[in-house]
């Protein structure tokens, strides 16, 4: 699965000499790669094009729809505008990597018990925007519609949705999406 | 995208030793990337040489020796929200933060690099598009053309740009300094002022001059008995930037405004602090008819343009309700 990634070079850390291609170590979903990659290439363009994992999204490429998120260093970001060789060392999760082999993680669970998606194509990053989501509310972090978080032990939809913004749906899933992370939050 | 060449400074001396070794407009300095990177991929920007200044160790937020707060450049937009010292000394700048982008974006994005936010105008985004800010003396399309969300205030003939930015309102609001180190040493550039009003020199958002790399953000201590809140509007509920914002301070005593300070977002090339509004209240008897009255005087000079005549009501009503709300 990763092998046309795979250079096979040894670890050249990036720092203080220009490069225009790097040699970087990204760990992705657990396994430690280390790749080459041109500079321009953002994160997105790696995990699809080099590692073949396409569950993360292109959709506008500029930050705005939220189809790219992952997990950066166990915090959602938008892959799309991450350029890789910026993250040299990283540790990734990306759709592919939140199941327990065929056991489903439960936010992914409860997107198909509550019908989150129609087309599925913002899924992946509706999904890894929600697991980030969720560690951040555990972590206490206010947000535009609470700044102070003790009053609310469980998000509510409007909560949600905010925290939620980042991630557009095209079909109008969010309802559902909503539902979802709702059962996802208790 | 134009090729470059990537280069992570190790201090900050190095960052700008690694500038000042190129031209000033082939070199950039990456924080997260959440808007050079976009513009680079729109051809806006083109460095030739990138350096990332995300590993010069200004990552953290401490408080100073008078009771401030200093906060490193490097610092996410995601942490200086939830910071418990943030959040008890100045809930206005975590509550401006949490206003802009989206939880993914704020994840990647750094204070230095919000302060560097670069316009939203259309005509700067597109290319085939003259724009006196991203080609000098090309023009300003947006002056008769799209310019609903664009600038009523201290605009020029050569640009109605509006600065994207909620961080900086609220460093407005909070007499921020701005610290900066570059070729000619170190410096500290008050807020407001590290923002530029466009005139003929639309290019230069900011005060910065050439490899100059900002390091770190200073908040004096809170004003005492203040109040302080950060208001939005927008054209959906979430993820979207300003038409208008507010930062404001406010403190009363015996019914009397003892301090106020009022910044607006949305309004301006920079962040603008309505300082004849606060001048005019500073020692008044507070209320809703002294706040809409200082609103007034503040916007009489505005300029809107033909489509965003809708600002200036906007903008008296947000300061007037905002300050009125904080009123105790």
């Amino acid at each position: 699965m990763f092998g046309s990634g795979l250079c096979g070079l040894p670890l050249t850390p990036v720092t203080s000499e220009p490069t225009q291609v790097a040699h970087i170590t990204l760990i992705v979903n657990d396994e430690e790669l280390r790749l080459s990659v041109d500079t321009r290439s953002s994160l997105l363009d790696v995990l699809r094009e080099q590692l073949g994992l396409t569950g993360s999204k292109r959709g506008c490429d500029h930050g705005q729809c939220g189809a790219c998120t992952v997990l950066l260093e166990g915090r959602r970001a938008n892959s799309c505008l991450a350029l890789a060789v910026a993250h040299d060392g990283a540790r990734l999760t990306t759709i592919e990597g939140l199941a327990d082999g065929d056991e489903l993680h439960p936010v992914q669970a409860a997107f198909v018990e509550h019908d989150g998606l129609q087309c599925g194509y913002c899924t992946p990053g509706q999904i890894c925007s929600a697991v980030g989501m969720l560690g951040e509310l555990a972590a206490g972090w206010p947000s535009a519609v609470t700044p102070e978080l003790e009053d609310a032990p469980y998000p509510s939809r409007e909560e949600i949705s905010e925290r939620m913004s980042g991630n557009i749906c095209r079909c109008g899933a969010y309802p559902g999406i909503v539902a979802a992370i709702e059962e996802s939050a208790r | 995208m134009r090729p470059f060449a990537y280069q992570r400074a190790q201090d900050a001396a190095g960052a700008v030793a690694a500038a000042q070794a190129h031209a000033a407009e082939d070199v950039r300095y990456l924080g997260g990337g959440t808007n050079l990177v976009d513009l680079m991929r729109l051809g806006v920007e083109r460095p030739a040489h990138l350096i990332d200044v995300t590993r010069l160790g200004n990552d953290r937020i401490e408080e100073t020796d008078d009771g401030g707060l200093r906060i490193g450049a490097a610092v996410t937009n995601a942490e200086l929200a939830a910071n418990f010292l943030v959040l008890r000394d100045h809930p206005l700048l975590a509550d401006a933060v949490l206003h802009g982008a989206s939880g993914q974006l704020r994840n990647l994005a750094t204070v230095g690099g919000n302060l560097l936010q670069r316009t939203r105008c259309p005509y700067f985004q597109d290319v085939t598009k003259p724009c006196n800010k991203r080609r000098p003396g090309s023009g300003c399309p947006a002056r008769e053309g799209e310019h609903r969300n664009l600038a009523i205030l201290g605009h020029s003939g050569a640009c109605v740009a509006t600065n994207p930015s909620d961080m900086s309102v609220a460093l407005a609001a909070l007499n921020a300094s701005i610290h900066v180190t570059g070729p000619a040493g170190e410096r500290v550039i008050p807020m407001p002022g590290f923002h530029r009003l466009p005139g003929d020199e639309p290019e230069r958002d900011t005060l910065l001059a050439p490899a100059e790399l900002i390091t770190a953000v200073t908040l004096p201590p809170p004003i005492s008995g203040a109040r302080t809140a950060y208001r939005k509007v927008r054209e959906r509920s979430s993820y979207a930037f300003a038409l208008v914002s507010v930062g404001a301070v406010l403190a009363v005593e015996d019914g009397r405004v003892s301090e106020v300070r009022i910044a607006l977002g949305g309004v301006a090339h920079a962040p603008w602090r309505a300082e004849r509004a606060e001048t005019e209240l500073l020692g008044e008897p507070a209320g809703e008819e002294a706040f809409a009255a200082a609103a007034d005087a503040e916007l009489e000079d505005a300029q809107p343009l033909r489509d965003n005549v809708y600002k200036l009501t906007l903008a008296h009503n947000l300061i007037t309700r905002t300050l009125t709300e904080l009123c105790p």
